[in-house]
């Protein structure tokens, strides 16, 4: 995983309520196989025009936000499907911060995979900040204090220690779940298989096993 | 101590809880489509990992397939490199895999329910937001993303905070042509989109032994679109009936013993919920998004709102963009909006009831001839069955294309979509912009009702056609 520390740079204001991941990164991109080079795909029905040509007041296409490394977002950002391609092309793009009142919850959790930090900020911190950032001020998030400051103001937020020190450190958390709980894990199966044995699943009539064929 | 439904499942599972109040949940279920494991196969594969319990796992390709010409092989390009890398996947990790010819083909959260793969009390996930859909069979399940597939791929876990609680209770009963469909969305208008956030869903009250697994299925398919990644409806009688002899399902011996610990798998009459909301089915009136949210919707008799009456500035900016993408001025009766395509398919509303219900409308009546309809199985299942009872004749007499399974244009990924400009009356579940293809413009409504608007041309009442 990708560490997060601080961060300075551009905030993109992006105010617009419910931006689902639809908007963020369109369903037919879905179908690109690998997490890279998707930055360009980032917001594309509202940045780009049928024929490729850019929107020019899309915020992403001007100066200086389109050197952006924090969007200063709506409330409920990033709601609706589960895709981690809205993640990964934000960070393609250079996005590494997502401020917003509120967001999706599926969104919110997947953030942190690739080393993007969602922010949750309360109302008056929030609108203040979309201030600073359509004056193109420079933003500064630190992930060890918790603390987003810009040139006329600041504040503090929460997240929740786990995902803060994995982002902290870049840590990998799946190789942590094998080195620390693989006894658990083996130890919670046998429990399960004598108090839910109907759980456990073995083969048998109708059951679909690897490389069965057209029926 | 009493507990709810969701506190005994999550119980169940659970393992081990870090001093920030998070929880390692066992996973008993995960369901792998082409979308979401493409990118946590490969990093699997570059840490070296394997598959912890590969029987866990159920591939099956949904979201990209052809709705039409499943016989003949697919032309080379994006979508079929995608299925492929999901069958060469499943196969390399000896996964079980559903190919799209196969009989038990189908959508994700259509097939799980229907193979039994999805059984009360168990923990269930899938790189899908829908994946609450499962929670109708009293299992505890909830959409992922990509990271956490692979995850449970590698170790079986995920790391989860327990979510608030709250119980929507239904009352009363569903008058003639209204659905579980316009009751979530009158909830979802009630309660906003976000509504729900941060809170597992438990569907409730006196009315819910009267619905069947299909209408509690589109319940629990909508509750993300209020905010919640979990809904459940505690099992019973009308679940284990619906369970029994399915392919996945205990038998002898077994299913007894699982149906005594089913049984308890109810919320205890004395527990706490952080939020309770009531709905009155018998109050409930067809209803139809006119927006680019779910909580956009209103009476099929009501009329587009107006931005204008709308004090706050945030909302009336946000109501304005609404109407501006979908082509709708403020005021218009919704019955006045013409139609070009129906869509009746999707995970939310393609089942079997779903189909008998529009073809009671659509039977011996014709679509509007400025109209394209189609129907499209949740599952090959749906599809055969149907196709048993003559419901393929009723659609296609009456001029509605008669396709094979898949999400189709739910999320159109393959060929079917939207046009620019486009206007659709849809049973899916999200009316966001450009999700039918890039400027079209949804609808949402039950089947019934899309079926109305297909004979009609517009947007309809399908009570009055129901008399
Ligand atoms: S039918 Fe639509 S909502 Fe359901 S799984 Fe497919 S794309 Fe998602």
């Amino acid at each position: 995983m990708i560490p997060f520390t601080t961060l300075a740079g551009i905030a993109a204001p992006f105010p617009d309520a419910d931006v689902d991941t639809d908007i963020i990164f369109p369903a037919r991109f879905l179908l690109l196989l690998d997490k890279e080079g998707l930055g360009k795909h980032l917001f594309h029905d509202r940045r780009w025009r049928e024929d490729g040509s850019a929107v020019i007041d899309f915020v992403l296409n001007r100066p200086p936000f389109d050197r952006a490394r924090i969007l200063v977002a709506g409330p409920r950002f990033g709601s609706g499907s589960s895709r981690e391609q809205a993640v990964w092309t934000l960070a393609d793009f250079g996005i590494r911060c997502v401020i917003a009142p509120s967001f999706g919850e599926i969104f919110f959790a997947n953030c942190p995979k690739t080393g993007v930090l969602p922010v949750i900020a309360g109302a008056a911190d929030h609108a203040a900040l979309m201030e600073a950032a359509r004056r193109g001020e420079t933003v500064q998030v630190d992930l060890e204090t918790q603390r987003v400051t810009w040139p006329g103001g600041s504040f503090a937020f929460e997240v929740e220690e786990h995902r803060r020190r994995s982002l902290l450190q870049g840590l990998d958390e799946i190789g942590m779940v094998l080195a620390d709980d693989t006894a658990d894990i083996a130890a919670f199966e046998r429990q399960r298989a004598a108090r839910t044995p109907w759980l456990e699943i073995t083969g048998g009539a109708g059951r679909i096993v690897a490389g069965d064929g057209p029926a | 101590m009493a507990a709810t439904l969701y506190d005994k499942v999550w119980d169940e599972h659970v393992v081990k809880t870090y001093a920030d109040g998070s929880s390692l949940l066992y996973v008993d279920r995960h369901l792998v489509q082409e979308v979401s494991s493409p990118q946590a196969f490969a990093g699997l594969a570059a840490a070296g990992r394997a598959l912890r319990r590969p029987e866990a796992h159920l591939a099956v390709a949904d979201h990209a397939v052809p709705t039409t010409g499943r016989g003949r092989p697919m032309p080379d390009g994006l979508a079929s490199r995608q299925l492929r890398r999901l069958e060469d996947n499943a196969k390399a990790s000896a996964m079980p895999y559903i190919p799209m010819t196969d009989r038990r083909h189908g959508i994700v959260h259509v097939i799980g329910p229907e193979l039994g793969f999805t059984l009360p009390g168990a923990t269930l996930v899938c790189g899908d937001s829908h994946t609450c859909t499962h929670g109708a069979l009293g299992a505890l399940a909830f959409g992922i993303g990509a990271s956490e597939c692979e995850m449970v791929f590698a170790t079986q876990y995920i790391r989860q905070m327990r979510q608030k609680r709250m119980l929507v209770a239904f009352t009363g009963r569903l008058p003639l042509g209204v659905e579980t469909k316009d009751a979530v969305l009158a909830f979802i208008r009630a309660v906003g989109v976000g509504g729900s956030a941060g809170h597992a869903i438990e569907y409730g009250g006196p009315a819910m032994a009267g619905l069947s697994i299909e209408a509690r299925m589109t319940l629990c398919n909508m509750a993300v679109e209020a905010g919640s990644r979990v809904a459940m409806v505690a099992p019973d009688d009308v679940t284990f009936a619906y369970l029994e002899g399915r392919p996945y399902a205990p038998a002898g011996a077994a299913w007894e013993r699982a149906l005594d610990h089913w049984r308890g798998l109810r919320s205890d009459p004395d527990a706490v919920f952080d939020r309770t909301v009531t709905v009155d089915l018998s109050t409930v009136a067809p209803h139809v998004t006119w927006g680019t949210t779910p909580e956009e919707s209103v009476p099929i008799d009501g009329r587009v709102p107006d931005p204008d009456a709308e004090a706050d500035p945030a909302r009336r900016l946000r109501l304005q963009r609404s109407l501006d993408y979908m082509g709708l001025a403020a005021g218009t009766l919704l019955e006045d909006v013409a139609v070009d395509r129906v869509f009746i398919g999707s995970c939310t509303n393609a089942r079997l009831e779903d189909l008998r219900a529009a073809a009671r409308v659509v039977a011996g009546r014709h679509v509007d001839r400025r109209v394209t309809a189609m129907v499209v199985p949740g599952s090959a299942a749906v599809r055969l069955q149907a196709e048993v009872e003559g419901l393929d004749r009723i659609f296609r007499d009456a001029g509605f294309e008669w396709r094979e399974a898949g999400c189709s244009m739910c999320v159109a990924m393959n060929d079917d979509r939207l046009q620019p400009g486009e206007r659709c009356a849809s049973t899916s579940n999200r009316n966001f912009e450009g999700r039918q293809g890039r400027g079209g413009r949804t609808h949402l409504m039950s089947p019934p009702m899309a079926a109305a608007a297909a004979i009609s041309g517009h947007l309809a009442d399908v009570r009055t056609m129901l008399a």
